[in-house]
């Protein structure tokens, strides 16, 4: 077995853990509240309406901005919880819609003899009205658990995890292992849930139309399998996890995942026992800290400046690193100090293109700008720096096209776009041969890296005194180095990882 | 046994009515057809006696008891109903349709096998090849049969049938109504049969009620009917099975 397959299937019990937990746990929590739900609303279709109406209309929302919502109203806080609220929600529709269309489809003559022979409302319920729709309620509880599945591998950006950590930060750092292991493994437990449940729709309608136990014991037999299958599954990869001092946590980019690994190394180096939350969006992680559901991670000053802040205009790196660290004091959180390197954005072109066109700086790039096409990740045209680019220099480019990071690098080397708003400390940028576009305007804004932690974890000084040594340790070439290892040299987060311990252990 | 006293139903507050100021009285152990087309009313004042549906206005008695003083599904019962097309329950088998009102009742394991053992020999399907097999493997005939086991499965009194036969074919709905007016005589129910059929009213009834529009025209027995109608409609009605007597009547000398 390869060694980096190797190190993904040692993740398997954790994810496929989390990912368990998290499908039963939202799907038993749907089935409990939707099939009620459904009954009320067949008996009354003043309230049918509505609530189905609402469901729909939950249905609508993308799963993501769903997390991301549910994430906003429990005030930041991350992990399982709204993970589990926001599949719980997903889940509902079909269950409640088979609810009620399987109550709906009791012929009526059955319902009349029901009522005829003198069966009280909740007996003829429990006794002839749900054993008789049951088999459309399975169907529905099945389309509910196979949505599930898929959606789970989504609660990895709200710092839950599960299969999509596979999926996501194999993405990020270009580990294809990882994303195929991942899927696999996503779509594997869906097929077994999808035949569990389809095993026991089976066994509904056959009840349903009154044949016996004993034909059916084939079905059941392969129902009670599974079922044991999926527990044993759980209590194995159950590990009774210990409360860690600490929780690091990092966005879902290779530059984050290597430092997120470094805090977390030199942590345990001074006996600290560490959880790593990796591959949360910028919001979620910086309430996440706020609400000490995080104890530590790498923000960049340009960020709190352009996205927390909201404020426009660039007074130069010294001035936003100072203002933005008082404001992040101001918000309870504590700024333990700058790694050293700073990751901004630069505009950056493939080295043969800007030579064929004699460009330089972005200023030389206006006049050609028309016949251009640029690529951004999915913050960079949103914000407010781009603006000031564009208005700075007079920048009009034909088209704007929004990528994920690691496309958005092949989309240039590939020539499809012209331009694209690389990260200074980007492995890439060196592999794929890219020049970084000056800057003499200074539209674009420094990016420090600040390290920043929660309340609990600043009064600690074994905490502060472990973080230390990091504390302008690390250079850009270095960042960029280690970045570049694992983008483009396919090497694995703990290489790159080591690479910066012995940069930072060196003696200056 | 069975009395309605000025019993009307509305189901529109009263802007028409279903059934309009009906009284009518059937003793004990009388077979009595309620007669009409579809609207008539007849399958409303069916429905009253078991309160499936509820008077607007006036009584019914089942034995002296005011039925909207009783315990609704105990009321239900103890009343045996045999329903359109059967209504059996499609995931239980024969046993189990058979056994639900004892059950309900909360007989004993054994006395509902004996009684179920009993009432389905008495429908002519014999419970050891019968019991475990379910509705839809039954031809419609004999899920009728199921049907009426059912329904005198806890011995009542009173039994409400609502065009019992309709959905059988000739031969198997000639059968089962000489069966079930042998049965009837037997255990001396007292039967309200809903029926649009003329000949089937005639051939079982003690006495027929003719309904039309949500009015009571006529009670009487059949010969009551023929020789002295009072209305126009009763005429009519009588007129169909009369003449197809004659001509077959007439077919059968023929043939001869």
């Amino acid at each position: 077995m390869s060694p980096v397959l190797r190190e993904q299937l040692l993740l398997l019990p954790e994810y496929l853990q989390g990912h368990l937990a998290l499908t039963f746990a939202a799907l038993g929590a749907g089935i409990a509240m939707s099939v009620p739900l459904g009954i009320v609303a067949s008996r009354s279709p003043r309230i049918r309406h509505p609530l189905l109406a609402t469901v729909s209309l939950i249905q609508t929302v993308p799963g993501l901005a769903i997390l991301a919502l549910v994430v906003a109203m429990l005030g930041g806080q991350i992990g399982f919880l709204p993970a589990f609220i926001a599949l719980t929600l997903y889940s509902m529709l079909p269950i409640m819609r088979n609810t009620v269309s399987g109550l709906e489809g009791v012929p009526a003559e059955v319902v009349e003899a029901a009522r005829g022979i003198g069966l009280a409302p909740r007996q003829r319920l429990w006794k002839v009205e749900l054993p008789l729709a049951l088999p459309v309620i399975v169907a529905g509880i099945r389309t509910a658990a196979v949505w599930t599945v898929g959606m789970a591998t989504l609660s990895t950006l709200v710092g839950a995890s599960s299969f999509g950590n596979y999926i996501f930060i194999g993405i990020q750092t270009r580990n294809l292992t990882a994303v195929t292991v991942g899927s696999l493994a996503a779509a594997a437990l869906a097929i077994l849930l999808d035949t569990l449940i389809g095993s026991l729709q089976w066994i509904a309608e056959r009840r349903a139309i009154g044949v016996g136990l004993r034909e059916l014991r084939r079905a059941i037999v392969l129902a009670v399998t599974l079922s044991l299958a999926f527990a044993m599954a759980l209590v194995f990869t159950l590990k009774p996890a210990p409360k860690p001092d600490f929780i690091v946590g990092g966005k879902p980019f290779t530059e984050q995942y290597i430092l997120a690994s470094l805090l977390a190394e030199r942590l345990t180096a001074e006996g600290f026992l560490v959880e790593q939350n990796i591959g949360m969006g910028s919001d979620v992680i910086f309430n996440a800290i706020g609400s000490g559901t995080v104890d530590l991670y790498v923000e960049y000053s340009g960020t709190i400046w352009g996205s927390f802040m909201r404020r426009e205009g660039n007074p130069g790196r010294a001035e936003i690193t100072e203002i933005t660290q008082t404001f992040v004091r101001e918000r309870g959180l504590n700024p333990v100090g700058l790694a050293g390197f700073q990751n901004r954005y630069a505009l950056a072109m493939r080295r043969e293109r800007a030579e064929e066109l004699g460009v330089v700086s972005v200023q030389d790039l206006a006049p050609l700008a028309s016949m251009l096409s640029a690529g951004g990740d999915l913050e960079f045209f949103g914000r407010s720096e781009w603006k000031r680019l564009q208005s700075l220099y007079d920048l009009d480019f034909a088209q704007e096209l929004t990528f994920d990071a690691a496309l958005m690098y092949t989309a240039v080397e590939a020539g499809q776009v012209d331009v694209i708003s690389a990260y200074s400390t980007d492995g890439r940028v060196a592999a794929y041969d890219l020049v970084l576009l000056e800057d003499p305007r200074q539209a674009l804004l420094s990016y420090d890296a600040m390290l920043l932690a929660s309340s609990a974890a600043a009064q600690d000084p074994r905490f502060t005194a472990a973080l230390a040594p990091v504390l302008g340790a690390i250079s850009d070439e270095a960042m960029r180095e280690a970045n570049k290892m694992v983008d483009v040299e396919g090497r694995s987060v703990s290489e790159a990882t080591a690479y910066l311990q012995a940069i930072i252990n060196k003696p200056r | 046994m069975i009395e309605l006293i000025h019993v009307q139903k509305s189901f529109d507050g009263g802007a028409s009515y279903a059934v309009a100021d009906t009284c009518l009285t059937i003793p004990r152990g009388e077979l009595l057809a309620l007669i009409g087309e579809s609207g008539s009313g007849k399958t409303t004042t069916l429905k009253m006696i078991n309160r499936l549906e509820e008077p607007t206005s006036g009584q019914v008695l089942v034995a002296g008891r005011d039925v909207l003083e009783q315990n609704l599904q105990e009321l239900r019962r103890n009343i045996g109903y045999v329903f359109q097309g059967a209504g059996l329950f499609p995931h239980h088998n024969v046993a189990r349709n058979v056994a639900a009102v004892p059950e309900l009742l909360g007989w004993s394991k054994e006395l509902i096998e004996a009684r179920s053992r009993e009432v389905c020999d008495l429908v002519g399907l014999p419970f050891d090849d019968y019991a475990r097999r379910i509705p839809a493997e039954l031809s419609g005939g004999q899920q009728q049969r199921v049907g009426v086991a059912r329904a005198l499965a806890a011995r009542p009194d009173v039994l409400l049938m609502d065009e019992p036969f309709g959905a059988l074919d000739p031969i198997t709905r000639a059968g089962l109504q000489e069966e079930f007016r042998r049965i009837q005589q037997e255990l001396d129910l007292t039967v309200v049969l809903v029926t649009h059929d003329m000949t089937e009213a005639m051939l079982m009834a003690d006495r027929i009620a003719v309904m039309q529009g949500g009015e009571l025209l006529q009670v009487g027995t059949a010969s009551e009917l023929l020789n002295h109608p009072t209305h126009d409609y009763v005429t009519q009605l009588m007129e169909m099975p009369r003449r197809r007597a004659e001509r077959l009547e007439r077919l059968m000398r023929a043939a001869e």
